[in-house]
């Protein structure tokens, strides 16, 4: 196995031992960057020069230290939704072409403190608006199992870095699938952590309710990992949530004998395709040789999740993304007559079609006369789902779930009806809705060879018990670091 | 229920977005039938439903009055398209 | 037919927090263009508003002190609309459960007593500031940005001009003693919008109404409802309905005109903010914060009435302010002369204000000073009217009142022999003041009072010399 596959705690016990050096880790990223980048286009800019200097000089201060952190030296990619001071910060939209933020978002500096050297910033949909990020005005990323087809959204890049070993591990962010998804269309391990659980300082906004920053990787064991690196309060964030610091890989090999794992047949309705369906019964079978047992659960309420979904995310983004006037940085129309026609030319020129259709949306939903029809009613809903999740862990620890209703769809396939592309996030809206954690890891390919994705939810903060109920899995299945039929030249 | 050209002109005003003829007509279409599919919500009885603002029952986050440093004039203005003066400049508003 | 004028009023209030509601910049006043800004107030992306703790205390305060219930849950809301002065596109205010209801606050106008009510009282940010300074376009100044404000909203329970005012007056006091804010006018630390209806006398139903935003003083409070009040009662005269609408008052031309947008009505699409956390205040927090409040106006006013025994009228001019009422407290404290330090401080200390352009916060003497003064008056060390000399140069000098008085040679001429000698050569030389007084013209007196005066410029004691010229001139009728 070359160096740029391996896992983080493979290149951690490499380094460890002094066998390789930084600088080796990140040469050997940076070649695989160089060699099939320009196939998958996961990465929206590069700072390769940058991190192998970097990387040079972590190396000769560790030359003279015993003791490196856990994602010291070890190569990442943040998407580009995540403020980096000196470095540009796009979401993939045109409105923020050229910003240069004066501030860093709280995972970025902790990273940084970690030690982590910084590859890039990955591509996504345009301000994490999508499913597939074929949103990005910039370029479209693709799958590595099939260049033709799309690797999800909206943390597309980020999820395909990782798959196509051009990053160890990657940041993501979720709003209603966006880490999930993507890690289930492209064979990778992707987590959705507790809201409040990472600070969103610096997360560009997109729907300040429900957005969480999670990890992408190549395995559970290293999810955990960045998990210890990018989880703690943040004095900037108010909704961060101030706890005692946890090491979630102190239990994750604890195995799950006795745990009760549900499964709901409102996650296995129509529209799931078969492959997906025999795959999550086949590990449904392995839980139970592992000596978990497994309870039926169910929902009554699911159907209105995504409804209530798309009202209150796209609401808050009428209010997050109306700040991009032109005014204070970003993309300005070239041509207009007066100040109102400065905000609509800028507007309407800056943002890409989904965007707008999302603030659309949103700004009626909040306009008078609809509020209560539309964002209260979303809000009720809300405390509905909320209690349904509730019921649902009173019978059981787990609940397993398709990721997605289907394995990754063709670029261009969805792009030209809105709903359809929506109907893709049904399985993890809920969960954000919620306020819940949820983690997507790889259980299969369907018969295209394309990676299918079982999706593992708990309460509120059952981060050890999802992380160690997936671990077993992957132990125990073998579906572990999967290598994308991508070559070393493409 | 579907949403009308109207309906589309007044909330793209609100927003202070533009959107050629055609381009009215298909968001008509496309936002109604979102619309449609979220009417399942009034399906729903949540007359004695609260709402949930926020998911955690975080209450009382403050900061101390402690002054901390700012931005320079220049860091400030940076990102600025247009500016003069040490000001961010926008078309001339009227009072 | 009678008419009578229906006025609601908000009044916006900066509180004087050291820092903004939502970030850690200085809040400070008339700082050059955009250096009191950060990633927050500038509404960069991704960046988050944490509340300043301050400004939940001081909203609490204001409450407290307008007689207001305090909420035990508040929460702050988006108000969304489009402007160059509010960098997210949105205000974060309090729509519909605000930290302060149902206050009420007493008046008085002409000798009648009136309570006005109190609708709410909530936290918002301030906007920034447009300069139309440039020759091709508007500037943009971002550093008032986020500083912490309070809306008082009254209930329209205001009647005419007078009552705006004294309304207006009272709550600056209240808000000025209990610290909240400095209330400066003229740093727009204090603002007022006024909602103006008229209706037929006895009516129980409110008239159309309409919106004058931003009167930044008394005087424009005043004229703006005189103008509007009667603008609308002609209207209505001619015939004519009111039309709901925002005017502009402008108070160079002392006209309103009507602020008619080519814009949408307002949408402002309220929804609770999902970046900040409700704010839940215990009986304990607030019954701490009440324990702290300062005495009040009224209370004061009262206490100086009964304790320190001055006629009302005094009482009433030396709490207006709470800087004057430290002044005369601490003076007091110093000096037990209650109605002597008044005195002084009702009648010389304000020409003197005037003259030296500067108001009580920033007066150059102490009220040890002062205390220093008014014992040397007291104890005949200085005329009066040396006194009010005096006073005149420690505003000037900042200097002491003994220095002054010794520097200048001030001091009174008390020593008998001294006097007695001068005395003894004035009647001397004025046999005919003599004489009128021994033909019982007693104003003779004053004449050889003046002649004392004139050759001790003016530094006799005027009883002392009394007594002595009594005595010389009873001497030579002898
Ligand atoms: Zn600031």
């Amino acid at each position: 196995m070359e160096l740029y596959q391996k896992t983080i705690h493979e290149i951690n016990d490499l380094l460890d031992k002094k066998e390789v050096t930084v600088t080796d880790v990140t040469q050997a990223v940076v070649n695989r960057i160089n060699a099939v980048e320009k196939a998958t286009d996961a990465y929206l800019s590069l700072q390769t020069e940058a991190a192998l200097e970097a990387a040079q000089g972590l190396d000769a201060e560790l030359s003279g230290r015993a003791k490196r952190t856990s994602l010291e030296g070890i190569p990442y990619g943040l998407k580009d939704n995540m403020c980096t001071k000196g470095i540009l910060t796009t979401c993939a939209s045109k409105m923020l072409y050229n910003f240069n933020p004066p501030y860093n978002a709280e995972v970025y500096d902790r990273l940084s403190e970690e030690g982590g050297i910084l590859l890039g910033k990955t591509n996504m949909d345009e301000f994490a608006m999508g499913s597939s990020t074929e949103n990005s005005a910039y370029k479209k990323t693709r799958n590595p199992w099939d260049l033709n087809k799309v690797p999800g959204g909206s943390s597309g890049g980020s999820a395909v870095a990782v798959a196509a070993d051009t990053a160890f591990y990657t940041l993501g962010s979720d709003t209603g699938g966006s880490i999930r998804q993507p890690a289930s269309f492209c064979g990778v391990v992707g987590m959705k952590p507790t809201y409040g659980l990472v600070s969103r300082y610096g997360l560009v906004a997109f729907a300040s309710s429900l957005d969480q920053i999670g990890p992408f990787t190549k395995d559970v064991e290293d999810c955990a990992l960045v998990l210890n690196a990018i989880v703690g309060h943040d004095a900037k964030d108010s909704t961060s949530l101030n706890l005692e610091k946890t090491d979630y890989t102190q239990t994750l090999k604890q195995g799950v004998k006795g745990l009760k794992i549900g499964v709901a047949k409102e996650f296995f309705g129509e529209g799931l395709q078969p492959e997906v369906r025999k795959s999550l019964e086949d590990a449904i079978a392995i839980y139970k040789t592992l000596g978990a047992s497994i309870v039926d659960v169910s929902f009554q309420h699911l159907d209105y999740a995504l409804s209530a979904y798309y009202m209150i995310s796209s609401a808050e983004a009428s209010s997050n993304l109306a700040r991009y006037d032109g005014i204070r940085y970003g993309f300005r129309a070239e041509e207009y007559s007066d100040l109102v026609d400065l905000y609509k030319k800028t507007r309407s020129q800056g943002f890409g079609d989904e965007v707008k259709r999302r603030i659309m949306l949103g700004t009626y939903a909040l306009s008078s006369g609809y509020y209560d029809a539309y964002y209260k009613k979303a809000m009720q809903v809300r405390t509905i789902i909320k209690a349904d999740f509730d019921q649902v862990f009173g019978g059981c620890d787990v609940l397993l779930t398709p990721t997605a209703p289907t394995t990754a769809f063709g670029i261009g396939e969805k792009t030209s009806n809105p709903l359809e592309m929506y109907l893709t996030d049904i399985y993890t809206v809920p969960v954000n809705i919620a306020g819940i954690p949820g983690v997507s890891i790889p259980c299969g390919l369907d018969n295209n060879g394309m990676p299918i994705g079982m999706q593992l939810l708990g309460p509120i903060l059952s981060e050890e018990t999802l992380l160690k109920t997936a671990w077993a899995f992957e132990h125990e299945s073998g579906l572990t670091n999967l290598k994308a039929p991508l070559g070393t030249e493409v | 229920m579907s949403l009308t050209r109207e309906d589309v002109t007044y909330v793209a005003n609100l927003a202070r977005l533009e959107f050629s003829e055609d381009e009215v007509i298909a968001l008509a279409d496309q936002l109604g039938a979102v619309l449609d599919y979220a009417e399942t919500l009034s399906g729903l009885d949540t007359s004695k439903i609260k709402a949930t603002e926020h998911v955690l029952a975080v209450q009382n986050v403050f900061r101390a009055d402690e002054i901390e440093s700012c931005l320079t004039n220049e860091e400030a203005l940076a990102n600025a398209p247009e500016s003069e003066a040490g000001c961010f400049k926008v078309p001339r508003v009227m009072e | 037919m009678e008419y009578e004028i229906v006025i609601g009023m908000e009044i916006h209030i900066e509180l004087g927090t050291k820092t903004k509601i939502f970030c850690s910049c200085p809040t400070e006043f008339g700082q050059d263009e955009n250096t009191h800004t950060c990633p927050v107030c500038l509404g960069m992306p991704g960046v988050l508003p944490v509340l300043n703790e301050k400004v939940v205390e001081y909203a609490t305060r204001a409450g407290l002190a307008l007689n207001c219930e305090i909420a035990h849950f508040s929460k702050m809301d988006r108000k969304n609309y489009f402007y160059p002065d509010l960098p997210k596109a949105y205000q974060t205010s309090q729509f519909d459960l605000p930290i302060c209801t149902g206050g009420v606050v007493g008046i008085e106008v002409d000798g009648v007593k009136k309570d006005i009510g109190i609708t709410r009282i909530h936290i918002e940010e301030d906007a920034g500031k447009l300069l139309h300074e440039s020759a091709d376009g508007t500037l943009l100044d971002v550093n008032r940005c986020g500083v912490p404000l309070i809306e008082i909203v009254t209930e329209p329970d205001l009647r005419s001009a007078e009552e705006a005012r004294a309304f207006a007056e009272k709550v600056r006091n209240i808000l000025e003693y209990t610290g909240v804010s400095d209330c400066k006018m003229e740093q727009g630390s204090m603002r007022f919008d006024v909602n103006l209806s008229i209706r037929e006398k006895g009516s129980e139903v409110l008239g159309t109404r309409t919106e004058m935003k931003n009167l930044n003083s008394f005087r424009a409070l005043i004229r703006a409802v005189q103008y509007e009040s009667k603008r609308q009662i002609i209207e209505l005269k001619k015939g004519h309905t009111i039309i709901q609408e925002t005017r502009k008052w402008d108070d160079t031309k002392g006209t309103s005109s009507s602020l008619r947008s080519k814009e949408e009505a307002h949408d402002y699409r309220y929804f609770p903010e999902p970046d900040l956390v409700p704010i839940v205040l215990e009986p304990a927090y607030i019954e701490k914060i009440k324990s702290e409040l300062p005495e009040l106006p009224e209370a004061k006013k009262q206490r100086y009435i009964d304790e320190y025994k001055l006629p009302e009228y005094d009482a009433g001019v030396l709490t207006t302010t709470g800087v004057t009422a430290r002044f005369f407290e601490d003076a007091v404290a110093l000096y037990n002369e209650p109605k002597q330090i008044s005195n002084w401080m009702m009648v010389e200390i304000p020409p003197l204000l005037k003259e030296n352009e500067v108001s009580m916060e920033n007066i150059s003497i102490t009220p040890a000073q002062l205390v220093e003064l008014l014992k040397l008056v007291k104890n005949n060390e200085i005329s009066g009217n040396t006194g009010k000399e005096v006073l005149k140069e420690m505003f000037s000098t900042g200097k002491n009142p003994g220095d002054i008085v010794k520097e200048k040679g001030l001091a009174q001429m008390s020593d008998t022999g001294e006097l007695e000698a001068i005395i003894e050569k004035i009647v001397s030389d004025n046999p005919k003041s003599v004489e009128d007084i021994g033909a019982g013209n007693e104003k003779a007196y004053g004449f050889l009072t003046g002649q004392v005066m004139k050759a001790t410029k003016g530094k006799a004691n005027a009883q002392v010399a009394n007594e002595i010229i009594r005595a010389v001139v009873a001497k030579h009728l002898a």
